[in-house]
């Protein structure tokens, strides 16, 4: 939220934009504390809310367009889960969709001035990405059994390097909610510390001002794209995942 | 946890840090996501998702609704096309079963009229041929009498005294015979 500073010089802080700040009193902030990450997570829903839910409470068979972006999002995920997973995985579809809108809703919601972007903080999607992680484990468990660990045992390599394999997709396996969720974080954070540098300069460079907020836009552009694409690749590899655990065999 | 000190949150001498890493708010962001997916979980899945799928239902229900529909009438179409057909067909087939019997009755009435007037002609040539007959009979007759008047006035002139009436009758007849 720490846009206010446009001083002399280059008086650049772009990470204090991701600062978690207690809403109200000054105090250290408590897990129950009211910040600006439960502020904008509450917009996000209420966001969500507005779009799906207000959206189609006409139930219109012709549909306003709202409830066409909120039915298109529907068809989105759905077709995806199908897609990479299989029938199977349309159990996990509330799931899914709830990863998919609440990344999608927050990046965008980032993105507007003077907003706080829930999904820059690797906190909230360590979360998420363990939470995927955890599914698909003990989902993949609860289902296939020990035939789960067939997904380390590559049967279709010669048989000398499967143990040497083996190890390689085990840590592999476990890097997957590191990835996961660093990619979702780093690309929203460094998008916004970009915009954020550039912003710095626009301040102190006065007439040629001109140039970094030309490229602000640029780059705005790029985010819009990089936030929708990181909703959509947080959720396609939620299904990649998601499809081990349903069908482990190579 | 909760004890540490804000993330520096005041300005301009701010840790060159990363708010990312200050795991001070990391129980406050993570407590407050697990209840934004909590809620935003039960939306959707209690009303959102299943008041989607029932339109995207509904809305194929109604697509496939309307083109049945025009099947039906089309197919109804095409009913109502082969019956006018077959009506037509009935039509022609019986206008000419009328034709024929018109024709036949036609027929059959002048073939009646045809054998009755056969008939009276037939009649009437017999009754003319009678009269003639008669007429002739009673010519001949009349001839014989002259015939035999004649003769006998001829031998009364040409023999006195022998006057024989059936001679002279048998006489004539069987020259008028020869």
């Amino acid at each position: 939220m720490a846009k206010e500073e446009a001083g002399n010089g280059f008086n650049i802080h772009p990470m204090d934009q991701f600062e978690i700040k207690s809403l109200f009193g000054d105090g250290p902030i408590h897990w129950y504390s009211f910040t600006n990450a439960t502020l904008w997570m509450g917009l996000a829903i209420l966001a969500v809310i507005l779009l799906l839910v207000v959206g189609t409470r006409k139930r219109a068979i012709i549909p306003t367009r709202t409830q066409s972006i909120a039915e298109m999002a529907y068809g989105f995920v759905y077709k995806m889960i199908e897609d990479v997973a299989g029938k199977e995985g349309l159990k996990f579809f509330p799931y899914i969709f709830t990863l998919f809108i609440f990344v999608l809703v927050s990046n965008f919601l980032g993105l507007l001035p003077m907003s706080f972007t829930t999904t820059s903080h690797i906190a909230v999607t360590a979360c998420l990405a363990m939470g995927v992680f955890l599914t698909v484990t003990i989902y993949g468990f609860y289902k296939n059994g020990m035939k789960f660990l067939g997904l380390f045992w590559v049967s279709s390599a010669p048989l000398a390097l499967r143990p040497i394999l083996a190890i390689i997709e085990l840590i592999s396996y476990f890097v997957r909610p590191v990835s996961h969720s660093i990619r979702l974080a780093g690309n929203v954070m460094a998008g916004h510390a970009v915009i954020k540098v550039f912003a710095g300069f626009a301040g102190a460079l006065g007439i040629w001002a001109a140039l970094p907020i030309i490229s602000i836009t640029a780059v705005y552009g790029l985010e819009v794209l990089v936030a929708g694409i990181q909703a959509y690749v947080f959720t396609i590899l939620t299904c990649v995942y998601l499809n081990d655990a349903l069908h482990p065999s190579h | 946890m909760a004890d540490t000190t804000t993330g520096t949150a005041s300005g301009a001498e701010s840790a060159p840090g990363m708010p990312q890493l200050d795991f001070s708010t990391f129980p406050n962001q993570i407590f407050w996501l697990f209840v934004t997916l909590v809620v935003l979980y039960l939306i959707l899945s209690r009303v959102a998702l299943p008041r989607i799928a029932t339109v995207l239902a509904e809305r194929q229900g109604a697509i496939q609704r309307d083109l049945d529909k025009a099947e039906e009438m089309k197919r109804a179409a095409v009913n109502a096309e082969n019956v006018y057909n077959q009506a037509l067909a009935e039509a022609r087939a019986h206008a000419g079963d009328i034709v024929n019997e018109a024709k036949s009755e036609i027929q059959k009435d002048l073939d009646k009229a045809i054998v009755k007037a056969d008939s009276e002609i037939a009649s009437k040539a017999a009754e003319s041929e009678k009269a003639i007959g008669e007429i002739r009979n009673s010519a001949i007759k009349s001839i014989q009498e002259v015939a035999n008047s004649t003769a006998a006035d001829i031998v009364k002139a040409m023999m006195p005294g022998t006057s024989d009436a059936k001679t002279i009758k048998a006489a004539v007849a069987a020259r008028m015979k020869g």
